[in-house]
């Protein structure tokens, strides 16, 4: 397989890099009666980025191409097959039991569904202190001196009508506030966002994402927001990586890929996006035929190849597209712009 | 008096359902109509009534379902005046079919796809299994479904196939009209955009209306010739699609279309401040002046229906 080209981005090369990801792999071995081996789901498969101080990114993918196995990886819930992700200077490979702990509280972790995500026993109050306890605050005023903070900073307000109240209590939007705000009382440098809006309202969704750029932009934070819709993606992020059957296949600036998408599986997915339109019951949409291949035995060459009406015949199906760069930052996994 | 070229007319719908904090005023006073060949679309937030006006017209109640009335008229009939039994036989499934939400995850485990879709034909139209599977055979076609995935299993399937025989399903025995509610809402982006070419297709083919229920309005304008408004149990506009995205009238059908993050442009999405009233608790006057930018004195009187170019709209902005 061809070895993926580094990123390159000219103008963040000033920001110091937060995390690095080199070539990554994420298999996972399939076993037949428990001991024979059966193949591997290549879930995460030669992922190459960096990941700057205060820098959003979006991770665009239909369910199944591997993104929340990278977002994982990043979390240090699953160890890398081969290849290498450095935060700061940890190799999260080398972490022992210690250092994940610390590594933990650097990074926060927004999860899909609020409701599925918070323990139905514990009001919110418990909800927060939980990661002040483990992670050593041992003052019982500092604690709920930082709890009234990071409810106050989510606008879970006035603080005392929500402390004392069980997840189920809360709306869809209270609780996501929730999560935001455990992700964000440990003080992270970075978090992890897995389609933090899907499970909710048209209205509320707007307000979540407002609220985490507000966040992303008083703290610094670096963000890697991970969705299947792109039409949120603008107003969160400034770069987007396109990932398809475990590859990232497009990497650039938001409105490179939403105004001059390059890879033929960005353009399907923008087709597949609709906007409000009443023309749109007219026309029918064309569309990509088939469905996302298996990660098991995933086709060769271009994974994309066999549903693409672009292809090139003798070369798509035969060789791995490296990264082009037909535009200044602008990364695509294509044949078409060798 | 129902007309006729309409094929559903709803008139004063109204389903209440008991609990011990009182009743839920899940819908309260629906109007609306829908001519044949034609698809509205009912947008609203959760928790607005949307999925209890698909279950009122279906006459599928809960134990403990309180207050039903209202007309609804199916090709100038009114069928709320059937008995149950009627209603079974000649309305449900076999004139009016719906795709529950998240039918594609309630499909049986054990039973093969092809003959879960074969079952309401038996049922309803009173063929024999051998007539009923080529039934749905000719189902699969329209709907995308691959004839061999007639014999497997619904664990066999990706999301989107088994959407497909979920449509199939409330296919198979001709209705005349479909309900589809929130058919798409798990699904991935190509998977969705297919769903709507397959029922857009049904559409011009078959000649099925359709009622979609759902809070994705980008999406919703890939199959909506109607659009409606619920708020609080209560329809709050009625439009035909293309001037109602192109200029809504209701001050909450204004906010909600504000609230569509767009791909292109730069205008930024905005969001309703506040929450939907509680449906036990309703407000008197107008349900959505607690939270609507353009309130004035009048509003705490019930606002009337006003009718302007066709347009319906529930708002003293425009009386």
């Amino acid at each position: 397989m061809v070895a993926p080209v580094k990123t390159k981005d000219v103008e963040k090369d000033k920001r110091k890099v937060l995390l690095s990801i080199t070539d990554l792999h994420v298999w996972f071995e399939l076993r037949r009666f428990g001991f024979s081996n059966a193949g591997h789901v290549k879930a995460v498969d030669g992922v190459t980025f960096d990941v700057h101080q205060g820098e959003t990114i979006a991770v665009v993918g239909e369910s199944g191409c591997g993104k929340s196995s990278l977002m994982k990886t990043i979390l240090a819930l699953y160890k890398p097959t081969t290849g290498k992700v450095v935060f700061e200077d940890l190799d999260l490979a080398e972490l022992d039991g210690k250092g994940l702990h610390t590594y933990h509280s650097l990074v926060g972790y927004v999860q899909q569904d609020p409701y599925g995500a918070l323990p139905p026993f514990m009001n919110v109050r418990k909800i927060l202190e939980e990661p002040l306890i483990v992670n050593g605050v041992k003052s019982k005023e500092e604690r709920d001196q930082r709890i009234r903070k990071s409810m106050e900073e989510v606008k879970l307000t006035p603080v005392e009508d929500f402390l004392e109240k069980f997840p189920h209590m809360l709306s869809g939007g209270q609780q996501q506030r929730v999560v935001i705000a455990r992700a964000m009382i440990m003080g992270p440098k970075f978090l992890v966002a897995d389609e933090p809006v899907s499970m909710l309202d048209a209205s509320v969704r707007v307000e979540i994402l407002k609220l985490l750029r507000g966040l992303q932009e008083t703290h610094n934070l670096s963000v890697i927001y991970i969705t299947h819709d792109l039409s949120t993606v603008s107003y969160f992020s400034e770069r987007i990586f396109v990932m398809y059957a475990g590859n990232l296949v497009e990497k650039a600036n938001v409105r490179q890929v939403l105004d001059h998408p390059l890879h033929p599986y960005t353009m399907a997915l923008l087709t597949g996006t609709s906007e409000p339109d009443a023309r749109n019951a007219e026309t029918f949409k064309e569309l990509p035929p088939g469905e996302p291949p298996s990660l098991v035995n995933p086709p060769t060459g271009c994974r994309f190849h066999p549903r693409c009406s672009k292809a090139i015949q003798g070369l798509c199906e035969v060789k791995e597209p490296p990264d082009f760069e037909p535009e200044p930052g602008h990364l695509v996994a294509c044949w078409l712009y060798q | 008096m129902p007309q006729n070229n309409k094929l559903l007319r709803i008139e004063e719908l109204v389903l209440h359902f008991n609990t011990t904090h009182g009743p839920v005023q899940a819908v309260d006073g629906v109007n609306f109509e829908l001519a044949s060949n034609r698809a509205v679309v009912i947008l609203g937030e959760s928790g607005c009534g949307k999925s209890s006006l698909a279950k009122a017209i279906l006459r599928l109640l809960p134990r403990n379902a309180g207050k039903y009335s209202g007309r609804v008229y199916l090709d100038g009939r009114d069928v709320m005046l059937l008995t149950d039994e009627e209603f079974r036989q000649d309305i449900r499934w076999a004139s009016i079919s719906m795709v529950p939400q998240a039918a594609m995850n309630a499909l049986n485990p054990v039973i093969r796809v092809g003959e879960q879709v074969a079952e309401p034909a038996i049922v309803h139209l009173g063929v024999d299994k051998k007539e009923a599977l080529s039934l749905v055979r000719k189902m699969f076609q329209h709907v995308g479904v691959p004839d061999d995935f007639i014999s497997r299993y619904p664990f066999e399937l990706s999301g989107g196939m088994r959407q497909r025989v979920a449509i199939a399903m409330a296919l198979v025995t001709s209705p005349i009209l479909i309900i589809l509610d929130e058919p798409t809402s798990a699904l991935d982006v190509l998977t969705q955009a297919n769903i709507f070419n397959v029922l857009k297709r049904l559409k011009k083919e078959l000649g099925i209306s359709f009622i979609l229920i759902t809070h994705d309005i980008a999406t919703s304008s890939e199959l909506a010739d109607d659009v409606a408004i619920m708020y609080a149990g209560q329809i709050v506009e009625v439009s035909d699609a293309y001037r109602f995205f192109d200029k809504p009238l209701h001050p909450y059908s204004q906010k909600l279309m504000a609230s569509v993050p767009r791909l292109h442009g730069t205008k930024e999405p905005e969001f309703i401040t506040g929450r939907p009233p509680s449906l036990i608790d309703l407000p008197k006057g107008c349900r959505f002046a607690d939270r609507c930018p353009a309130r004035f004195e009048k509003c705490v009187e019930d606002p009337p229906v006003v009718e302007k170019d066709e347009r319906k709209v529930k708002c003293w902005l425009y009386s």
